[in-house]
């Protein structure tokens, strides 16, 4: 894919988050038609592309790295992006799907598909309850971003609020790195 | 305690180029703070006897290779302290990060999500993420206290609530177990706290807490807010009747 257009590219990716940050991202409301005017958005869950793009300027990726797929899209971000950005604090810090990390996987499964069902079930059952096709494996930890890629900035958050994004992308495209803990803190 | 102790007599230091005068005994922090020289403590509580144990209050004192911590160390005469430079402000990120990944301190689920002293703490340092590796412990939550919660996961070991027990309050109920990364808030002999028969429920520890560690029951996200004002009154009061 080429980007046949001179002003910076943008992409934006949802991981292991609640949407929340991209709901954030979409509360910048009619500052979303400005932005429109100053970046090209070519990846993103609300831009219909499937594949991320080569040569993106900016990224910003929500939610922590939890399955191998996350992993894999992680690497892919960091080879195709200039500057990424781990928006919100799960990607920041792992937060909430991090909060699987204090069990080990198997007692996790047993947990959401065995322990929960309606009857017990016998151990060739339980194999059949558990999601080990199609859906991605889960790592041993949900990890923040920056524990498997190199990060650029950090916008903390739960999610970062819109003003936040907005103060982050307009310095940044006015060529100022800026100070996120000013406009945002874990838990915000 | 902090400011009890001087003797009155008049010594002369220098804090951040500044030239202080003081009563000697005084603690640095204290005399910083006197004079509007701001340094970053968690463990320390005006009231409370001095633990030491945080470390963000370190400061470099010349002439001394080894930082000293300012609540801990008295003003002797002709002193040079330096309360913020780039390798303590450095330190103090790199303690506050290690308290991050120490525990599982979840901010955005926590009932003291926007009233931490942890968190603020972090926006004070401009800490923006947490370079080390988060160890993600197995922890516990006793909730067997009809009025409070103790919740190990946000406990970063500072002790007011084992001091406030013990001095404030008389009980000891509480105190530390352990060593290390296993060191642990007990009650009476490391029973859970509902069953403990020297805690009086009265409360203090829960607002002594810096985070959401110790939190009243019923309490959701962000609606623990801890009311710490009655510590000076109990303090002055005591003071003066004796």
């Amino acid at each position: 894919m080429t980007n046949a257009t001179t002003k910076p590219t943008v992409a934006t990716v949802w991981l292991d988050g609640c949407s929340g940050c991209h709901m954030s991202f979409m509360d910048l409301d009619e500052r979303l038609m400005t932005l429109a005017g100053l970046v090209d958005i070519l990846h993103s869950p609300v831009v219909d592309s499937k594949e991320f793009p080569q040569n993106v300027d900016l990224t910003l990726v929500e939610g922590a790295v939890s399955s191998e797929e996350d992993l894999h899209k992680a690497n892919i971000i960091r080879a195709r992006s200039k500057y990424v950005i781990a928006m919100g604090d799960c990607a920041v810090t792992g937060n909430v799907p991090a909060m699987r990390n204090y069990w080990d996987r198997s007692d996790l499964f047993d947990r959401a598909y065995v322990e929960n069902a309606q009857e017990p079930v016998s151990p060739e059952a339980r194999k059949a309850l558990l999601p080990l096709a199609v859906v991605p494996p889960l790592r041993p930890h949900a990890t923040p971003l920056h524990e498997v890629i190199k990060v650029d900035l950090y916008l903390p958050g739960c999610p970062p609020p819109a003003d936040a994004i907005w103060f982050v992308l307009t310095e940044l495209l006015a060529g100022r790195v800026p100070n996120a803990m000013s406009v945002s803190r874990f838990g915000k | 305690m902090t400011s009890a102790v001087s003797s009155g007599e008049s010594i002369t230091l220098k804090i951040d180029d500044k030239d202080i005068s003081c009563r000697s005994g005084e603690t640095i922090l204290a005399v910083a703070r006197e004079n509007n020289i701001d340094i970053p403590t968690l463990c320390f509580m005006e009231g409370l006897s001095v633990w030491g144990g945080c470390r963000l209050c370190l400061v470099e004192v010349a002439g001394s290779p080894k930082l000293q911590a300012a609540c801990a160390t008295v003003c002797t005469e002709g002193m040079n302290v330096v309360t913020a430079s780039p390798r303590l402000k450095e330190y103090r990120k790199m303690i506050v990060e290690m308290l991050f990944a120490e525990r599982n301190h979840v901010c955005s689920v926590c009932v003291s999500n926007g009233h931490c002293e942890l968190q603020d703490m972090a926006v004070k340092l401009e800490i923006d993420h947490v370079r080390f590796p988060y160890r993600y412990p197995h922890l516990q939550v006793d909730n067997s206290h009809d009025r409070a919660r103790m919740d190990h996961n946000r406990c970063i070991l500072c002790t007011r609530c084992v001091r406030v027990c013990a001095e404030i309050e008389g009980a000891h109920t509480k105190d530390v177990k352990g060593r290390g990364v296993l060191a642990a808030i007990i009650h009476d002999l490391d029973q859970p706290w509902g069953e403990s028969e020297t805690c009086t429920s009265c409360g203090k520890c829960v607002n002594v807490c810096p985070t959401g560690a110790l939190t009243h029951r019923g309490t959701a996200v962000g609606e623990m807010q801890k009311k710490t004002d009655f510590l000076p009154y109990l303090t002055l009061m005591r003071r003066t009747e004796s």
